[in-house]
């Protein structure tokens, strides 16, 4: 019994590894970010938004490492 | 020559405290350094700040400093691939490399190799997995030197000859032999003086070259003006640039002196928690990178662009600074070269020599030979920066990256499932080198090439990811047809959980350097 509630929580958890992909998505669609409006601070969006994905991508991992690991 | 003495004075003191350094680290968190394990991995023991440390200083050298905004200067957005590329890496190595780590500390494997050979039962397959490394990694350890030649250059060493090659010659005969001396522990004790240098000389320039350039709306004008639509990606340019950043992220953790730094932790989590932290350097490269476009505002013109960023410095920054940030980089091209010609060294000693060489080997004469190769590499780099061009150098290093992807379907496909044919993955992987050599060289080593049948449209793709999608069809075709004909794979002596295996983490051992004597 305990071992089973093991089982289904380690099946559970393996579900915040879909996270990871979403940083996958966001840079590999170049389309999707290659624009200069709107600008921050006078940086074109297409820089500033691949800095804010380093911030977010590092996020999700950390989510990801926490939510996954074995208490 | 003209020698800028201030910012030289500033660069000596910094090299000789890292040498210092270097020497002593040998007696940090002290190891039998007669064995392998410790000479060319650390003992196994860095911990999360170490390592963050370590692969930190590894994986954005010195070359990557100033190639980056050499790129965004002379080509414009095209150049920021590197930060896509390593956003991706840390979610890839999150995934995989645990696994890794995990059947290595297992089984005591302390290259890629080793565990192909564990995995597969072939020692062919070993063999390309190890000398693929090793080419790949020659280049890179070449390129160091580009990058630390580029800031003697503007601290006045211009010109040719041997007093314009002396200070090279030294500072890498000095690394030569500490790091025979010390082994991983010596980049791994300096990297961390390096990093610091490092995030100190970013964060003074992102406030204060902006500040006196009237901010990023001016800095963005000027190289618009320079680059015109560039600056920002044109259609045509977007297949180019993703997967530009996806083979370099798939090629990075093949590398052998990225592995060293999985190798050489001290449990999964170490690498877990990196995968979050690490992407702080992504940042700061990120910084870097525009630093590029700093140098179009602040009106540098220079035909070489490696030397931008070192004349930005000069022009911005006064003397002493400029000297920090040259050390900063100097230094920074010290610690990869280390570790590379240390995974190198690791490479052949245990894939070669005790193969194929000398299959009696005691673990002392493992070690005494990784020693001496870590020796040899570095004297090789240095001819081959003073033999041969700059560009071949980088040419080659090009190269490196388009052959060190065709190591993916053994290391990393590996790490999950055997049912690809050992066979199938040799003979893959022989037709990715060469194809992957034929569209470098083809193109005058261009990093792109068009896609058979029309399917990349008008655009590109990087080569290395090409040749690495055509290996690895045909190892897939080739397995089917080797297991029709009954050729199997040799012996597996890996266990399936043996891929989750984990130690106790011991906190106090692991987690600050506090508890050490001499760093």
């Amino acid at each position: 019994m305990i071992m089973q509630n093991k089982q289904n929580e380690k099946k559970a958890s393996q579900w915040w590894y879909i996270l990871l992909i979403f940083p996958f998505i966001a840079m590999l669609w170049p389309s999707s970010y290659s624009i200069a409006e709107p600008t921050l601070a006078g940086m074109p969006f297409f820089y500033w938004y691949q800095m804010l994905w380093v911030i977010i991508s590092a996020a999700l991992t950390a989510v990801v490492y926490f939510a996954t690991k074995r208490k | 020559m003209n020698i800028n003495w201030t910012a030289f004075i500033v660069f000596l003191l910094f090299f000789l405290l890292v040498t210092v350094i270097g020497f002593y680290s040998a007696r940090w968190r002290q190891g039998n350094l007669e064995l392998l394990d410790e000479w060319g991995l650390g003992g196994r023991r860095f911990g999360t700040l170490i390592t963050w440390f370590l692969l930190g200083g590894d994986l954005y050298t010195a070359y990557t400093f100033i190639a980056v905004p050499a790129s965004m200067y002379g080509k414009g957005a095209i150049g920021f691939f590197a930060v896509p590329y390593t956003i991706i890496i840390y979610p890839f190595v999150f995934i995989v490399m645990p696994r890794l780590w995990s059947v290595a500390k297992k089984h005591g494997y302390i290259t890629a190799a080793d565990f192909v050979k564990g995995r597969f039962g072939s020692n062919s397959l070993a063999l390309a997995v190890a000398v693929t490394g090793i080419l790949a990694t020659m280049p890179y350890i070449a390129l160091q030197l580009v990058g630390m030649q580029s800031v003697l250059d503007a601290m006045g060493f211009t010109g040719t000859g041997f007093m314009h090659d002396l200070p090279l010659i030294i500072a890498f005969l000095v690394l030569a032999i500490y790091t025979f001396n010390s082994g991983l522990r010596a980049p791994a004790a300096i990297a961390i003086v390096k990093d610091l240098m490092i995030y100190i000389t970013v964060i003074a320039a992102v406030i204060y070259i902006p500040y006196k350039l009237g901010g990023f709306g001016p800095i963005f004008d000027a190289a618009a003006v320079k680059h015109k639509e560039a600056v920002i990606l044109g259609p045509k340019a977007y297949a180019p640039y993703a997967t530009l950043a996806l083979g370099s992220a798939l090629a990075l953790f093949l590398y052998p002196h990225s592995l060293i730094g999985i190798f050489s932790s001290s449990s999964r989590n170490v690498i877990k928690r990196n995968s979050a932290l690490l992407p702080a350097y992504s940042f700061v490269l990120g910084i870097i990178a525009l630093l590029g476009f700093m140098a179009i505002a602040a009106g540098i013109t220079t035909k070489d662009g490696n030397a931008a960023i070192p004349e930005l410095f000069l022009k911005m920054f006064p003397s002493w600074f400029a000297g920090f940030g040259f050390a900063a980089i100097g230094v920074g091209a010290l610690v990869p070269a280390a570790i590379m010609s240390i995974a190198a060294a690791n490479l052949f000693s245990r894939n070669i020599y005790k193969v194929f060489i000398n299959k009696n080997a005691t673990e002392t004469q493992e070690s005494k030979v990784a020693k001496w190769f870590s020796l040899i590499v570095k004297v090789g780099a240095l001819l081959f920066i003073f033999l041969m061009n700059k560009q071949d150098a980088i040419n080659l290093q090009l190269l490196g990256g388009i052959w060190i992807l065709q190591t993916l379907p053994a290391v990393v496909v590996g790490l999950y499932t055997r049912w690809l044919n050992r066979w199938a993955m040799v003979i893959g992987w022989l037709i990715g080198m060469v194809y992957g050599t034929f569209m470098a060289v083809s193109t005058s080593y261009g990093n792109q090439y068009k896609l058979p049948f029309g399917l990349s449209g008008a655009s590109t793709v990087y080569s290395g990811l090409y040749a690495l999608v055509l290996n690895f069809i045909l190892a897939i075709i080739l397995t089917f047809i080797f297991r029709a004909i009954g050729i199997g794979n040799g012996k597996d002596e890996t266990q399936p959980q043996d891929y989750h295996f984990d130690v106790a983490e011991d906190q106090s051992n692991t987690h600050s350097i506090g508890n050490s004597r001499h760093v």
